[in-house]
């Protein structure tokens, strides 16, 4: 048999070959690389710039002093440089931030997603959001005027102007949209298949929502804690305006505190002169943030496939 | 938790007495078709376990089911059957009250459980749930382990039992123990959906009720899967009372031992009703209809 097929044929042009060029798709290709190339290396600027200022100061002063002495003066004559006040201060105040938000976060997910009515759900989640909105400087300013003076002095008379409990109430108040929110989403998430096989059991809506609905949500629900205490963590405004500027090595939050990111904000912008210690203190500072914020991303992805992998 | 609102209602595995369900729960047949409503039921059920007087089911303003009036009777499978939007699942959802989930669904009408009214004021819907179990069409397993699903329902239940013994006999019975006896802390999403809905199954009977509503059991399953299925509600059927709701005619005929036909009427204003147009013995429904529109439907000439 002898067909004479167009692709067979010798000489004839193959009818499968590309006939037109096509500038598009290399176009839309580039731009694509270059927005993800963006993020890619301001990332690997940053640390960069960090971690040179850092290395210098390690140069200078060893990594013993800076971790394990409890003395942070880099701004008196007799300085020293020892970074646990500040990390102590960090820890006060996100343990406050995080015993806050997390139940009250957990709460109105749970009582959005699972109890409320449509109607009020409509009301309460745009209400909600408008609290993320709101600037960090104004909350820094409304624990400073008014949750210090009207509600936490009445109760302890004897707590400082500037405290790290003020601070630390105010910064749970401001992540507890960002956890109710991403709670909420993951429980939304959740087939209502399941829903229905708990309340076919015979299980009332607590039972239902606790034992059903948050395990099978809680891969989100752990992403959402932890993005939470990552952002109490990086949080500046709040901090640097209620809970005072004196490192102080101390777990009582009735008095003032420094954290890492309020002694970067503060010393950043006071008149220290660049290259000298001081200067370089903020980029140590700067680089043991980045890596505890950095250990805690990591943990929170591994949680989130550990749970994946158990439910899926 | 067996206490409470509706203590008056029987405990399924205490022994009943027939006389006082025949006064309250059977109804006389000739009124049925005195009445005129199209519905002719050839004999008796037996002993009733669900009776249906005039039932209508509404979301806000649409009526999804009409005028329904039937009974179901004791360790009998019943298979509704019937084309999409007959209104068949909305009507086993009225069953165990799972329609209360969904905001502004409303019954009318008389669904009563051995003679007890379903929807009266003071019913409280979890312990309908709790007598009147229900398998849905996806296998919902729980994101648990295999054990913690079974366990799940006796635990919310608050049911003081040997949680290890219930657990073994309920898979048995459900046809999965020698599949996952060495693998009960596995999640349950390890298993195929087959065995999967065995595992809802089992997961269902665990809380011990009396009747087990099935809404599309086979509809995502393979014949196989569906095969072990259909063998398993036939030996469930010696103790519990099996409400199938089914797109399979040949399922419907296999299994069950009276089949309910529903079709969707539209009436002046185009809008559609889910009616019942035929209930009696499997055999007489799929051999003899008495209407000519199940005849239409199991002959496959609509639907």
């Amino acid at each position: 048999m002898t067909t004479a097929t167009a692709s067979s044929a010798p000489g004839g042009l193959n009818p499968l070959r590309q006939t037109k060029p096509r500038y598009g798709e290399a176009v839309i290709r580039g731009i694509l690389v270059l927005a993800a190339a963006v993020s890619l290396f301001t990332t690997f600027g940053i640390v960069i710039s960090v971690l040179i200022p850092s290395l210098e100061f390690f140069a200078e002063i060893s990594f013993t002093e800076f971790l394990f002495t409890t003395t942070w003066t880099p701004l008196f004559a007799n300085p020293q440089y020892g970074v646990l006040p500040l990390l102590m201060g960090t820890f006060v105040i996100t343990v406050i931030a995080v015993l806050v938000a997390i139940p009250l976060g957990l709460g109105s997910a749970i009582y959005l997603s699972e109890y409320a009515s449509p109607k009020a759900r409509k009301v309460l989640k745009p209400t909600l959001e408008v609290l993320a909105g709101i600037p960090t400087v104004v909350f820094g300013f409304f624990a400073l005027e008014f949750i210090t003076v009207y509600v936490l002095k009445p109760i302890f008379p004897d707590i400082q102007v500037f405290n790290a409990l003020s601070a630390g109430l105010v910064m749970g108040i401001m992540i507890i949209p960002t956890i109710a929110s991403l709670s909420e989403d993951a429980m939304a998430a959740v087939p209502s298949g399941l829903r229905d096989g708990a309340y076919a059991l015979g299980a009332t809506k607590r039972q239902t929502a606790l034992r059903v609905v948050v395990p099978a949500a809680l891969s989100g629900i752990v992403a959402a804690f932890v993005l939470g205490v990552s952002r109490a963590i990086g949080e500046t405004m709040i901090v640097t305006i209620a809970a005072g500027l004196q490192p102080n090595m101390t777990l009582n939050p009735l008095q003032g505190m420094q954290t890492m990111t309020s002694y970067i904000a503060a010393a950043g912008s006071g008149d220290v002169p660049t290259g000298s210690i001081e200067y370089k203190s903020i980029f140590a500072v700067g680089l043991l943030l980045f890596i505890i914020t950095f250990v805690m991303n990591m943990i929170s992805i591994r949680l989130v496939r550990k749970y994946r992998q158990a439910y899926q | 938790m067996m206490s409470g609102t509706m203590s008056e209602i029987h405990d399924p595995n205490a022994p009943q007495s027939t006389s006082d369900l025949a006064n309250t729960g059977r109804m006389d047949v000739s009124a049925v078709l005195d009445e005129g409503r199209g519905v002719v039921v050839p004999e008796s059920v037996g002993e009733v376990v669900f009776n249906l007087d005039d039932v209508h089911v509404f979301y806000g303003d649409f009526e999804a089911v009409r005028d329904v009036t039937m009974q179901i009777g004791r360790n009998e499978i019943t298979a509704f059957i019937g084309p999409s939007g007959c209104g068949k699942s909305t009507l086993l959802r009225s069953f165990n009250r799972m329609n209360d989930l969904i905001p502004g669904a409303r019954v009318e009408g008389l669904l009563a459980y051995h003679g007890f009214d379903i929807y009266a004021p003071d019913v409280d819907p979890i312990e309908v749930r709790r007598r009147i179990g229900m398998v849905f069409q996806k296998p919902n397993v729980f994101p648990k382990s295999i054990y913690e699903n079974v366990a799940y329902g006796p635990k919310v239940n608050g049911m003081k039992v040997n949680m290890d013994d219930l657990v073994e006999e309920c898979l048995t019975r459900a046809a999965l123990w020698d599949e996952v006896k060495d693998d009960l802390k596995k999640s349950a999403y390890a298993l195929s959906g087959g065995q999967q809905q065995r595992l809802v199954i089992a997961r269902c009977i665990a809380v011990k009720p009396e009747v087990i509503l099935m809404d599309e059991p086979c509809a995502s399953l393979d014949p196989i899967a569906t095969a072990k299925i259909e063998d398993l509600m036939k030996e469930l059927a010696a103790d519990y009372t099996i409400v199938i709701v089914t797109h399979n005619m040949q399922q419907a005929a296999r299994v069950s031992d009276r089949t309910a036909f529903f079709t969707a009427d539209v009436d002046a204003q185009g809008v559609r009703h889910g009616r019942l147009v035929e209930y009696g013995p499997t055999r007489s429904i799929f051999t003899a209809p008495n209407d000519p529109r199940t005849e239409d439907y199991i002959s496959g000439r609509f639907g």
